[in-house]
């Protein structure tokens, strides 16, 4: 691992609005530079994608865009950053997807023009390899629109480049539901550090090459899934918390690429790639609930420098569209967090402590977002000399922080969830830190007509 | 013969596969699934009772105690292991019609979708409530759905899928499936799914869990 020692050591600075290393825009964001500011988030309502339907689905990206800077606007904000997180038609067909990155952009510059808001579009597109099983991850015949939307769509106006990439989520699954720890070690540290060196490459050249920002990739499919069914009460919590915390060493390799944020909204591994990395971090909490349920809704915000709402279908509420309202929450949210910051250090301590205080002793995902554990757990990992080793002793120490936490009484956990314990401890500390010992460990115990190894380097 | 079943029972809910098998703890060293349904194959427990009196009732009580969040799905699918460890032994008395299963339940998520995770849950649970389970994967055309209820007279699908720019092609796929076998009885289920959008596209059945498309398979059965 490039990373060796933390650009954030005291957990104070791990804060809100505020990033070592901020992020400018062609707009005139300062992501990180001292300000939170909203990141909306959004999708079509029920309809389907095709040729007869392009003109709604247009209309509903503008009407999205417009409605929201409209609000932005109304509402004083500093700037906004609206999220294209593509969907498989706009992807597969990639001038659909840049086409609405037109849309869209044609109206940030409107508003920048005639009110001077500052705006910017992330563009998302989703890994369509994951739709070949087993997966293809580097000779796939869908690497080519994906890469296609990417370059086209940052020229069309998509200048924060992400994606939600999917190296690995062909063993991952599985093991989620079967809470096999030392599997999504593999699936995360081995092949989805594989995956990301790979595809990270690409998206980074190209960004450099059309001076557009690589901002970030979460693990969306992997500690995001683990988290909605740790609250479907399908697996423990304990277990997704742990999940997340692996799942830094993959994400961290967007940054060691070339990445230099602000990482994804659905990304909680986001506050660990700021302390390590420096970079600014969207993240997403309380007003994510119209997407899915969370036990972080406060204590996701307590470091965040875009504040988003993972996704919201463009419906109509009682107040207006959906993503409208939710953009005019965002805003509250962030104009708090920046009054904080305005009024200075003191009280900018005290509300992010209020925001970690309101969650940290309710759930072991939460435990783990504390800024004291984020930097306990980065420490350990950078520490090691593989991304296996990191992964394991981050792992390991999140372990204790829950079992330290337990035993003190601070946080209760029911027995279902404390079964889990030494199992997940056991598995854990069977895996060898090299990496050659631990692959040649598990691909025995592997299904390996699931995965193809020459996709991955192996 | 009945201390058998009951062991095999145990093992299945326990999710004990074999003698070797480490899960659960508190049966180490005793004899799982695979071992107990040998022993009672072997005592003259016929397969049909081996199934009824021991697997379907174990699996039924895994259902239960899930829907009641008494236990997590890894629990349950060790559950399902063990009692796969079992069906293996009887499966050649399924090949020879000795016994039979209650019926055929064709599932998959349907095309441009790619979550399983719902879908894999129902097909386990359906499989263990003894249904005969044809699990068709993910991103599914009405022409496969077709072609399995053709494979399979008298079979009954179900359609999973997440997105809401995916729910729209579980229309599409009902309305396929019954212009074609308009007896078949089609489930839906998935989050952005309810029973309104059921009755909307023509559907027969929504359940909001697995255990809900076990119990009502269970009426439909009986």
């Amino acid at each position: 691992m490039k990373y060796k020692s933390l650009i954030i050591t005291n957990p104070e600075d791990l804060i809100f609005g505020i990033a070592p290393n901020p992020v400018k825009t062609r707009r005139g964001l300062e992501i990180g530079g001292g300000q939170v500011y909203a990141e909306l988030n959004f999708t079509l309502p029920v309809m389907s994608i095709n040729e007869s339907t392009l003109p709604q689905v247009y209309e509903h990206y503008r009407e999205i865009a417009e409605g929201a800077l409209e609000r932005a606007v109304d509402l004083n904000s500093k700037g906004v950053v609206l999220e294209l997180e593509t969907l498989l038609e706009m992807t597969k067909t990639p001038w659909i997807g840049i086409e609405i990155v037109k849309v869209m952009n044609e109206i940030c510059e409107k508003y920048y023009q005639k009110h001077g808001l500052a705006s910017e579009i992330r563009l998302t597109p989703n890994d369509l390899r994951e739709f070949e099983r087993p997966a293809k991850q580097r000779t796939s015949q869908y690497l080519e629109p994906m890469m296609e939307l990417f370059e086209k769509g940052m020229i069309a106006g998509g200048d924060l480049l992400s994606i939600e990439s999917t190296g690995g989520k062909e063993v991952s699954d599985d093991a989620l539901m079967n809470c096999d720890i030392k599997t999504i070690v593999f699936a995360l540290a081995v092949l989805g550090v594989r995956d990301m060196q790979f595809l990270w490459k690409k998206i980074f050249g190209l960004a450099s090459q059309h001076g557009k920002i690589a901002a970030g990739d979460s693990a969306c499919g992997f500690a995001n899934t683990a988290m909605v069914l740790a609250e479907k009460k399908y697996i423990p919590r304990v277990f997704a918390a742990l999940v997340r915390v692996i799942s830094v060493v993959r994400s961290i390799v967007a940054m060691e690429e070339g990445a230099v944020g602000p990482d994804k909204d659905c990304g909680y591994e986001g506050p660990f790639l700021k302390a390590i990395t420096g970079i600014p971090i969207s993240m997403e909490g309380k007003t994510a609930a119209c997407a899915h349920l969370s036990p972080i809704g406060n204590i996701a915000s307590a470091c965040c420098d875009l504040w988003s709402n993972e996704s919201v279908q463009n419906i109509k509420l009682l107040s207006g569209m959906a993503p409208t309202a939710y953009l005019e929450q965002l805003e509250y949210d962030a104009r708090l967090m920046n009054q904080a910051l305005i009024a200075g250090t003191v009280p900018s301590h005290i509300l992010q402590q209020l925001l970690v205080a309101s969650d940290v002793y309710t759930d072991p995902q939460a435990l783990i977002l504390s800024p004291e554990n984020v930097i306990r757990i980065s420490k350990e990992l950078i520490k090691g000399d593989s991304y296996v080793a990191n992964a394991r002793n981050g792992a390991i120490t999140a372990l204790d922080i829950i079992e330290e936490a337990l035993a003190s009484g601070k946080i209760k956990l029911s027995e279902m969830e404390t079964a889990y314990l030494p199992i997940l401890r056991d598995e854990l500390e069977s895996i060898p830190e090299s990496e050659s010992e631990f692959i040649e460990m598990m691909l025995p115990l592997l299904d390996q007509s699931k995965f193809i190894l020459s996709e991955y380097g192996l | 013969m009945e201390e058998l079943l009951e062991k095999l029972l145990q093992a299945v809910e326990f999710g004990k596969v074999d003698f070797k098998s480490p899960y659960p703890p508190q049966l180490k060293g005793e004899n799982g699934a695979y071992e107990l349904t040998i022993k009672a194959l072997e005592s003259g427990v016929g397969p049909q009772q081996i199934l009824e009196n021991a697997l379907v009732p174990a699996m039924d009580r895994v259902g239960k105690k899930f829907s009641e969040n008494k236990i997590f799905v890894p629990q349950m699918l060790m559950s399902a292991k063990a009692m796969g460890a079992s069906m293996l032994q009887l499966k050649p008395f399924f090949t020879s019609g000795e016994i039979k299963t209650k019926g055929t339940f064709i599932i998959g998520t349907v095309k441009g979708d790619l979550h399983d995770i719902g879908k894999n849950l129902v097909a386990m649970m359906v499989e263990g409530a003894g249904w005969t389970v044809i699990d068709l994967g993910v991103d599914v055309p009405s022409a496969r759905y077709i072609e399995a209820v053709n494979n399979n007279p008298g079979a009954i699908v179900a359609l999973s899928a997440l997105l809401t720019t995916t729910m729209v092609n579980m229309g599409e796929i009902v309305s396929d499936i019954k212009a074609n076998l308009p007896t078949t009885k089609v489930f839906i289920g998935g989050a952005p799914v309810n029973n309104d959008y059921c009755q909307k596209i023509g559907a027969d059945f929504y359940a909001p869990d697995p255990q809900g498309v076990v119990e009502h398979l269970s009426k439909l059965a009986s």
